[in-house]
């Protein structure tokens, strides 16, 4: 059994016509007793970008009080919040930091850059990058996320039509995954405002 | 006691470099039977010819996790400095770490001496620092660049070892591509027929390697003038999709809605009454 399944995860996230969504399933496991039905993965960094932690949950934690602690430190020098794609490079340089001693994560990172242009990046467990303009996927569901989103993805949809695609795409692979799933937990991102709406799945 | 708290409450961000403060904890993992995770491979082709005029390197797409394609169209062929390119196979993090890190030694290089950077300056930088690892970065590149002493051509194990060669192949798909190269190579080739030959082999590497697939990434560097070409062939275009897309004629169950404006919208109103004591 892999480190990564020890909780079990499954996130996504897609772009959309000046908006982005991220979507993550809720539960949290050991192995296969399941302890919490609310757990939350998806943390905001600040109001346009939202960080998403897939893999070991202890793991997924520290990370984020980590970034969180250096947004902040950034925050008071340049008086201003991070930009997405500089958050990216910060998490990878994080996680490359332990290149021989990894943090058993993978992060999902979106947010709304300049111009509202929405920006989704994914990492391996050691900083290594892939910037998509589509969709990325991480966690134990992520072969099954795959497949569903590359059917149902389709370019410059809005929100939403965006949050409707993401969410049919996040059940219909966490139904397939015993490790992941208990509903669904998904931001829709536009310039004016951020829908947070909890889902309804199988609690199996 | 208070010295030691005081250490442990500045927790100051570490001036680079690795940190192993994980490793016994993962260490302790692996012997329970839990397997170390694989990492993002870009389990490859890239090639690199010299041709009349300078130097051509050219590279596949795909990004693999294990047997899944995480990333269909990744980038392989990293900057190093104007006129040097590096492309990277291996574990992805490590090239592009090794890449960027190098480049940015050559860039403080080029401003402590005023002059172009040359190929074999980045070649030593890079050898070193994975030789320095033993190995244990697993980066394999093919280093092609034009400098004051012409076009330069290497390949680099991840050992540290370095071949200087006319052609280079390397990857999982680089027997593939040396195959096509070994027969349609020949000196003096000129720029059509260099990029041709280039993607001929990388294409080899796509159609018959698993490892590798998707577009045709080529660079081609001269004197005093590069062209990347990003996704110069797209040779697997998705062939069958659906126009009308995906309707879901059964709506999400959504339990609780949130939602937070982010834009305060603020009315003005003219012309109001004055303020009342």
């Amino acid at each position: 059994m892999s480190i990564f399944e020890y909780n079990g995860s499954a996130l996504i996230a897609m772009v959309g016509k000046n908006c982005f969504a991220i979507a993550s399933d809720r539960r949290l496991g050991v192995q296969l007793q399941t302890i919490a039905t609310d757990f939350q993965r998806i943390y905001k960094i600040h109001d346009r970008l939202f960080l998403g932690l897939s893999g070991l949950a202890t793991d997924a934690q520290t990370l984020y009080q980590r970034l969180v602690f250096r947004h902040k430190l950034y925050q008071l020098r340049e008086e201003r919040v991070m930009k997405p794609e500089t958050f990216a490079s910060m998490v990878s340089a994080l996680l490359y930091e332990k290149r021989f001693g990894p943090y058993f994560c993978q992060p999902v990172i979106a947010g709304l850059g300049d111009e509202d242009k929405p920006f989704i990046c994914t990492m391996d467990s050691i900083g290594a990058k892939e910037l998509a303009k589509d969709f990325v996927v991480t966690g134990t569901a992520s072969e099954s996320l795959y497949g569903a989103c590359e059917a149902m993805f389709k370019p410059d949809m809005e929100a939403e039509e965006l949050f409707e695609t993401i969410s049919q795409a996040l059940l219909s692979s966490v139904d397939r995954d015993c490790l992941s799933g208990w509903g669904g937990h998904v931001y829709v991102v536009t310039p004016t405002e951020v829908k947070e709406r909890i889902l309804k799945g199988r609690m199996d | 006691m208070e010295f030691k708290m005081a250490q442990a409450a500045a927790e100051v961000p570490p001036k680079g470099g690795f940190s192993f403060d994980l490793c016994r904890r993962n260490e302790m993992l692996s012997n329970k039977g839990v397997p170390p995770p694989s990492f993002r491979k870009t389990g490859t082709t890239i090639v690199g010819l010299i041709f009349q005029d300078g130097v051509i390197l050219g590279a596949d797409t795909r990004a693999t996790e294990g047997p899944i394609v995480c990333d269909k169209n990744c980038e392989k062929i990293h900057y190093m400095a104007p006129n040097i390119y590096c492309c990277g196979a291996g574990t992805a993090a490590d090239t592009k770490a090794v890449t960027d890190m190098v480049s940015s030694q050559l860039q403080l290089h080029r401003y402590h001496t005023g002059r172009e950077s040359r190929v074999v300056t980045a070649l030593t930088l890079l050898k070193y620092h994975l030789f320095n690892y033993q190995g244990y970065f697993q980066a394999a590149l093919v280093l092609g660049g034009v400098d004051a002493n012409g076009p330069h051509l290497h390949t680099i194990y991840p050992h540290g070892s370095t071949d200087t060669l006319p052609l280079a192949t390397m990857g999982s798909g680089s027997l593939a591509a040396m195959a096509v190269f070994e027969s349609k190579y020949h000196e003096g080739l000129t720029k059509a027929e260099g990029i041709n030959l280039v993607c001929e082999a990388i294409c080899s590497g796509i159609f018959n390697d698993l490892g590798i697939g998707s577009n045709v990434d080529v660079c081609v560097i001269t004197k005093g003038h590069k062209e990347y070409l990003r996704n110069h062939q797209l040779p697997n275009p998705r062939t069958y999709v659906n126009s009308k897309g995906f309707s879901f004629p059964k709506k999400t169950e959504v339990l609780l809605t949130r939602v937070t404006p982010l834009e305060e919208k603020v009315e003005v109103i003219e012309g109001g009454d004055a303020m009342e004591e």
